[in-house]
């Protein structure tokens, strides 16, 4: 999945407008962005500077005002409720800073449930989720529910459901934010890893200059423009 | 079904509301079930009713007598096809406490007309052999442990014997019900012994049960009979067996329409109980109904799981509440002093499914609200991002 020059994201021309009450707040205005397929990109930029509203338009989570968002080649700010859900369930793997796990279920449960949407039975989710808990080195935590796992555990589970499907491209927002640096450096090895030996599309907001690091190519977004080099 | 285990996860996820929400919800089946075996108990008489049979009764009150000898007389009006009679005789067994259905009649034309009791060959020619045979239900010979053979004296405070001792019976036969409906309580023994030894009344007999050719025409057979009687001494009114007995139901109070006030009462509660349980449920976990459909879980798919999980609570705590309330009442059903009160007791099998279908009803109803506000839910506003 991916578009003839090797361009697996595209977002033109966007525009993203809240409304507060009778307020306009324009976050992102004509953004324009390019995702070679197999990069790891770090996303930077200060509070409110709208790094996870755009992680949002390209995971398809949220629609743009204006503008189109094209991710291989598909037009997915055109696409009905139904069919982004589908293919969120196809092509999109999300990391959240807060890991965004279900208490009531276990590791092993956690990371099926992206697996619950495929046409696959359950010995072969059980293959697959085997499969992903292995590749985060967590297969000896896969009963344990997350409050029994520490901070870097939890986003090793929550990287292995975004990892279960294959998807096409790796969401990952904040994915240090809410660890210590032992456990932060794991979680971006593991990262860097999935793309240079998987070679997993990376998109990853961040504040930390530390994570950055690890990406390819960073870029810094702020007042609803993005550039390559840190604004002053 | 591969969604289940996500639906039984989240009503795990408080436990303490789910049991007590679980347990308000089996309350209400317990009482559902109880107050349908109540209605069909007090109304016992409409279910055993034959629509083939009319009740011909004195047109100023059950308890004034008719004479015998309009049995010939009604025999006789095109489109009655049997004819026989009951008089309540008001035995008492012992103990003023002990008084049960006894009534005098013609065991032949008795039999014929109620087939629903079962009485063996044998012990129905025992019965025509012997002046003072009485047969008795199943339910009241367990009751008072009589078998074929014993000898029961019974008093009457409307009927004395010519004597004045005590009546006399001799057992003959033990019956039982055809249907799960027969009344099994029932006392019955010979007219003629009755007719002859009573000390009053000779040649009276309490109503006639009458037997139509055809249920269509039951109005008009029914106001042939009183037309052949109408201003004689004894003036009658005949009815349908069914409105007979809904009439005597009625004279407690329209049963139906009580039970059903009551439980309106109690489900519209149990509503308020579980749609606030889950509307709270749905509240507690937006941002975990986000992360579903950020994974892609369709709106529709959300709207499932939420609704799968009320329907899961109703559905659980009915099947429960309806089980225990069918142990309850089957073990109320066999108690003597149910059975002295109300020869059946039992849930009708439609009251059964009732009840399952009140079960679904309710978990959809109390569901659909929170799931629709859990399918509307913005995937992003779910999540709390900000950035």
């Amino acid at each position: 999945m991916s578009t003839n020059d090797g361009v697996l994201v595209r977002v033109d021309q966007v525009e993203k407008v809240f409304h507060r009450g009778s307020e306009e707040i324009h976050v992102l205005t004509g953004l324009n962005l390019d995702v070679p397929r197999g990069e790891f990109l770090a996303l930077m930029g200060p509070s409110g500077s709208g790094k996870s509203t755009l992680l949002n338009l390209i995971g398809g989570l949220d629609r743009a005002t204006r503008g189109s968002v094209e991710v291989g080649g598909e037009p997915i700010d055109r696409m009905s409720d139904r069919e982004l859900a589908a293919w969120r369930a196809r092509h999109v793997g999300l990391v959240f800073q807060f890991y965004n796990l279900l208490p009531v279920l276990n590791a092993e449960r956690n990371v099926e449930l992206p697996l619950l949407l495929t046409h696959l039975s359950k010995a072969e989710r059980r293959q697959h989720v085997e499969a992903a808990l292995k590749i985060v080195n967590l297969s000896h935590r896969a009963r344990h529910y997350p409050r029994t796992l520490s901070g870097g555990e939890q986003q090793r589970v929550g990287i292995a459901r975004a990892i279960v499907t294959d998807p096409t491209i790796l969401l990952c927002d904040e994915p240090t934010g809410d660890l210590d640096r032992k456990a932060g450096d794991e979680i971006l090895g593991l990262l860097q890893a999935l793309n240079r030996e998987q070679g997993k599309t990376i998109i990853m907001v961040t504040h930390d200059p530390h994570a950055s690091a690890r990406a390819a190519r960073i870029v810094y977004l702020d007042k609803g423009q993005l550039s390559a080099t840190k604004p002053e | 079904m591969k969604f289940f285990y996500l639906v039984w996860s989240n009503l795990k996820r408080k436990k303490l509301r789910t049991s007590l929400t679980l347990l308000s919800i089996l309350v209400a089946f317990v009482l559902f079930s109880l107050l349908s075996a109540l209605k069909l108990a007090l109304g016992g008489g409409v279910t055993m009713a034959d629509a083939n049979r009319l009740v011909v009764r004195h047109r100023v009150s059950f308890i004034q007598p008719l004479p015998h000898s309009y049995q010939t007389r009604i025999a006789q009006i095109p489109g009655v096809s049997a004819i026989s009679h009951q008089s309540w005789f008001g035995g008492i067994y012992q103990d003023p406490k002990n008084q049960f259905g006894t009534f005098p009649v013609e065991p032949e034309l008795f039999l014929a007309m109620n087939p629903e009791i079962a009485l063996p060959e044998s012990e129905k020619e025992a019965w025509l052999k012997t002046r003072t045979g009485a047969v008795v239900g199943r339910t009241l010979a367990e009751r008072y442990k009589w078998k074929v053979g014993d000898r029961v004296p019974m008093k009457s405070p409307i009927w004395p014997s010519k004597s004045g001792s005590a009546w006399e019976f001799d057992i003959v036969g033990i019956y039982d019900g055809t249907k799960k409906t027969a009344d099994t309580t029932g006392f019955f023994f010979r007219y003629d012994y009755f007719d002859e030894a009573r000390s009053y009344g000779t040649g009276l007999v309490g109503w006639y049960q009458v037997r139509i050719d055809d249920p269509k025409r039951a109005t008009e057979v029914a106001a042939a009979i009183d037309a052949e009687f109408a201003n004689s001494p004894a003036e009658t009114k005949a009815e349908t067996e069914g409105a007979m007995f809904q009439g005597f139901a009625q004279q407690i109070g329209d049963i139906a329409t009580i039970v059903t006030a009551i439980l309106a009462a109690v489900f519209f509660t149990i509503l308020l109980v579980a749609g606030n349980t889950m509307a709270q449920s749905v509240r507690e976990r937006t941002q975990e109904l986000g992360l579903l459909k950020a994974v892609g879980f369709t709106n529709e798919l959300v709207l499932g799981v939420v609704l799968g999980e009320s329907l899961a609570i109703t559905v659980l705590g009915g099947a429960f509440g309806l089980l225990f309330g069918w142990l309850m009442v089957t073990g109320l059903g066999q108690a003597s002093f149910i059975r002295q009160f109300f020869p059946i007791f039992f849930i009708a099998p439609s009251d059964l499914i009732i009840g399952a279908m009140l079960a679904i009803a309710l978990g959809f109803v109390a569901g659909i609200l929170p799931a629709i506000q859990a399918m509307r839910l913005r995937l992003a506003d779910a999540l709390r991002r900000e950035g």
